[in-house]
């Protein structure tokens, strides 16, 4: 089943207000998808030669301030560090091959969740209201967000399969639905030089979507591309560094509902997740109508 | 009339009220406050009575219907009035998918579009769309009608039965086996009652009639699976 959520904030004033609005959406999709949670939080920049990285460790007792300290001492490069339970967020102004090399060789059991200069992921297992306490969803600023809560069908229940998946720099995507044939793109996409992380649907939906805007589509383009490459049922809700954009396949068996008002766009799979929102009763309130491309621009 | 606040009581309680004690008490009018999107509201009614729900509704809103009138102030989700029996369910806003999905009987009216699949696979339900209906719509509709004042998506009557599709606007494309076909005195009659019951204001001579051409009706395997 699955479920979905987005946010983006129209007027800055809310902005500081992100995570509390979002909550009630995460927490009221919790039918739909009990045993994982996640989002990817688009908040102020780093600077222009910073990059963030989310990081996940598996040991709830992980040294943050050990990694912190080792990254100094072998690369002899300023590194900060702010953690939140299994969750860090790095940032450097190193190379992200580099920072990835030495994760790799030093590290090898954290996972990488995110590399971008506005955005960061957090995904976990446990019930939506459990992870949104684990990493304090309700204290998030920042323009917008994609958020999942999961309920597996495909493939196993661990941090690494929760939701979003991320391609490239600041760019996120969450999924509810199935793909039948994510074998067949992983072995399309894994010769290119595409590497996969786990044997998860959505994962090959978002490596097919980075190899298409590698190869230089832009993000219509390569969504046009996944009509016909991509065959299962999905609605997808994406994130880039000043948009979130929404899709559905043909057959629209996944649902979307959207509210829109002068202060914030917001996106669920029901209404039910929708209705503390501020003014919703005035909002735009519409479906979005399947194959067709919705973005929504910061 | 009885008020009933889900911001104080469940869905739960609300249809334990709505199929034990308004029976008892001879409850005539029912009003739903603050449903927020919740699903099964009023839903296994089995008894007359008058029920407004005063916002949007979830998923099954007035699902296997008997005998009650229920209007929605507001927008549903999936599958709104699906196997009604008798009485009536009126949207005021949009429905969402499967709206009166094997419906059998009384009259599902949504004022606003329908999403996809309306009324599929229905059983004799009457079902007027003021706005839009979506892809899929009737599909394996074997009995009933169902009025769009707006336009009809693609895959409109997929394997139709005997129930009968009225189109005032567009059908984007029709489904295996649908086809236009003449409208007579009998169909402009049941369109003007069907719209009088709505309260839509059209004019009958301008919808089209979309019914089974029956092709599909026996085994053909001169097809060679193609339909």
């Amino acid at each position: 089943m699955c479920g979905i959520v987005g946010l983006l904030i129209k007027n800055p004033k809310l902005r500081p207000q992100l995570g509390q609005l979002m909550l009630p959406m995460l927490i009221g999709m919790t039918e739909r998808g009990p045993d994982s949670a996640g989002l990817a939080v688009y908040t102020s920049a780093v600077g222009a030669n910073e990059r963030k990285f989310s990081l996940y460790a598996f040991e709830e007792d992980f040294s943050w301030q050990k990694l912190g300290h080792d990254f100094q001492q072998h690369l002899g490069s300023a590194v900060t560090m702010v953690p939140q339970a299994n969750h860090a967020i790095l940032t450097t102004h190193l190379e992200p091959a580099t920072v990835r090399v030495w994760l790799k060789e030093h590290y090898p059991s954290l996972h990488l969740l995110s590399v971008g200069q506005l955005m960061d992921i957090y995904k976990d297992v446990g019930t939506p209201a459990q992870v949104a306490a684990r990493y304090d969803f309700a204290s998030l600023q920042g323009t917008h967000l994609v958020g999942h809560t999961r309920m597996a069908t495909e493939s196993a229940v661990t941090p690494s399969h929760a939701h979003p998946f991320t391609a490239g720099e600041d760019f996120s995507l969450v999924h509810n639905g199935s793909l039948s044939n994510p074998n067949s793109i992983r072995r399309k996409l894994e010769p290119l030089g595409i590497e996969f992380e786990t044997d998860n649907d959505t994962e090959a939906a978002c490596r097919f979507l980075q190899w298409r805007l590698r190869e230089g589509d832009d993000l219509k383009t390569a969504l046009m591309a996944g009509f016909d490459e991509l065959d299962g049922f999905y609605t997808f809700l994406m994130g880039t560094r000043n948009e979130m954009a929404l899709v559905r396949d043909a057959f629209a068996c996944k649902p979307a509902v959207v509210a829109e008002t002068d202060d914030y766009v917001a996106i669920a799979s029901e209404f039910r997740s929708l209705a503390h929102l501020p003014d919703v009763k005035n909002a735009h309130l519409f479906e979005p109508m399947p194959e067709e491309l919705y973005v929504w621009k910061v | 009339m009885e008020s009933l606040d889900l911001h104080k009581i469940s869905v739960r309680d609300l249809n334990h009220f709505l199929h034990k004690e308004a029976p008892a008490k001879g409850v005539k009018q029912v009003e739903v406050l603050n449903p927020d999107g919740a699903h099964n509201i009023a839903a296994g009614m089995d008894y007359a009575t008058t029920i407004d729900i005063q916002g949007h509704g979830g998923y099954y809103v007035g699902g296997m219907n008997k005998h009650a009138d229920i209007t929605v102030h507001g927008n549903v989700g999936w599958g709104v009035a699906e196997n009604m029996m008798s009485g009536s369910v009126r949207v005021k806003g949009f429905a969402s998918e499967s709206a009166g999905a094997s419906g059998h009987g009384g009259t599902l009216i949504i004022e606003g579009d329908a999403s996809l699949r309306c009324g599929i696979s229905m059983k004799g339900i009457d079902i007027v769309v003021g706005g839009n209906v979506g892809n899929f719509s009737c599909f394996m509709a074997q009995a009933g009608r169902l009025v769009v004042c707006g336009d009809a998506g693609d895959g409109l009557g997929d394997s139709l039965y005997e129930a009968v599709i009225y189109v005032k606007g567009k059908i984007k494309s029709l489904g295996a086996d649908a086809r236009v076909e003449e409208m007579t005195d009998a169909d402009y009659a049941a369109v003007k009652e069907l719209l009088d019951r709505a309260g839509f204001k059209h004019d009958p001579k301008e919808f089209k009639r979309v019914a089974s051409a029956k092709t599909l009706y026996n085994w053909n395997a001169d097809a060679n699976q193609e339909y």
